[in-house]
């Protein structure tokens, strides 16, 4: 089984969810897909087992072959060739790595070259695989890394698989959850949480994906988000209350379920919730 | 020599657009014979890589001169890699630019911004 964790914005709390989750199972697969900014790693801290490149095709052209007729300029939607001076120019960042241009030169002056945009670390944590997709500073898109982290999960055998999402509900969300069995809203008790929950919450439902709801860092006030879940007969699958110890334990890079029994517990029965019929 | 300047409406006595890749036209003005030619520009509702397609189109209008407010890194190489010249716009009106430009008085763009990338 798939869990995608997701969130409507940064620093709502979905990686403490999707790491301490992934701890809480024995033989788990953790797959950080918020490649922009991958933090997971930091609370499964142990050896590199292994770093491996991800690259994308992206076009060179033999100017000797190269006539000029401009057909693969007029082809690229995303605006990735200019043909100045008797050459074409690449703009390798706004390529989308279609193939387009190679295929519609009739003079075969079109090849592709590799180009790397990132790369998937490897490590062992406990009973934890942990895989960190990275994207390289300054890269327009994720998308590759995502659907290699994809890959990973169908070649290996975990029982579950819990995917660590991008924050919003951006093009590299939906790559990160169009595989994902079942999805986890991690949202925060204010106005702004409840309306990023409302974002992410229509994306879940336009892939009719199964869902619940995680309140984080919830006080005594109103909490919008819950009026939302309970508005939209969302099911609130856990409740975690404000709390400076969780705070200080997460700010050491330690996970909370390793520390304290008591919040392994809770993960073991968000599973359970998920996993065991509770929910419908 | 060929100069040309983004614009959003078809009149000499408009503003200069305030986007390179993104305005409605170019102005193609030919100081030879002082004859005025708007071109569209066909990248203006492009999703992404406006700059790199409109500096096609200033190339491929042999424009030997362009005005431009700002300019992204992208089509400054398109645009310098054609060996255009670059200046910066001054407020005002299409011909005023022109003129200012024939009299010598306007500068150098100097500034390359990075590039908006869909954030506009």
């Amino acid at each position: 089984m798939k869990i995608a964790v997701l969130s409507g914005k940064g620093g709502t709390g979905k990686t403490l969810v999707a790491t301490n989750l992934s701890f809480s199972i024995n033989n788990s697969l953790y797959l950080d897909c918020d490649v922009e900014e991958p933090n997971g790693h930091l609370f499964f801290e142990s050896p590199l087992i292994s770093s491996v490149d991800v690259s994308l095709p992206i076009p060179r052209v033999i100017d000797e072959k190269c006539d000029g007729c401009m057909k693969c300029v007029d082809f690229c939607k995303f605006n990735a060739l200019a043909y100045v001076g008797n050459k074409v120019l690449v703009f390798d960042k706004i390529c989308h790595s279609c193939g387009g241009c190679k295929l519609v030169c009739p003079h075969d002056a079109i090849y592709e070259e590799e180009r790397v945009i990132g790369k998937i670390e490897s490590r062992k944590y406990g009973g934890v695989d942990v895989h960190t997709g990275i994207l390289n500073p300054g890269e327009e898109s994720g998308t590759k890394i995502i659907s290699r982290l994809m890959e990973i999960a169908k070649s290996k055998r975990e029982e579950i698989t819990v995917i660590d999402s991008p924050p919003g509900s951006s093009c590299v969300v939906m790559d990160s959850i169009k595989d994902a069995d079942y999805c986890i809203i991690v949202a925060e008790s204010s106005i702004f949480g409840a309306h990023n929950l409302e974002m992410v919450h229509e994306l879940v439902l336009l892939f009719e994906k199964p869902m619940g709801v995680v309140l984080n860092k919830t006080t005594n006030g109103i909490n919008p988000s819950k009026l939302y879940c309970e508005n939209n007969n969302i099911p609130i699958l856990l409740d975690i209350p404000f709390s400076k110890k969780i705070n200080a334990i997460s700010s050491s890079g330690v996970l909370i379920s390793e520390e304290d029994e008591k919040y392994k517990i809770m993960f073991t029965n968000l599973l359970k919730k998920i996993t065991g019929g509770e929910i419908s | 020599m060929l100069i040309g300047i983004p614009c959003n409406i078809k009149d000499l006595n408009s503003a200069v657009g305030e986007s390179f890749g993104r305005s409605n036209y170019y102005l193609i003005y030919d100081t030879e014979n002082n004859n005025s030619n708007f071109v569209i520009n066909h990248a203006s509702n492009s999703q992404g890589g406006a700059g790199v397609k409109a500096a096609q189109v200033i190339v491929d209008n042999k424009v030997d001169a362009l005005i431009t407010p700002q300019l992204g890194e992208n089509a400054a190489i398109v645009l310098k890699a054609a060996d255009i010249k670059i200046y910066k716009s001054i407020l005002g009106t299409l011909i005023e630019n022109i003129s200012a430009l024939k009299k010598d008085e306007l500068p150098s763009l100097m500034e390359i911004h990075q590039g908006y990338h869909g954030h506009q």
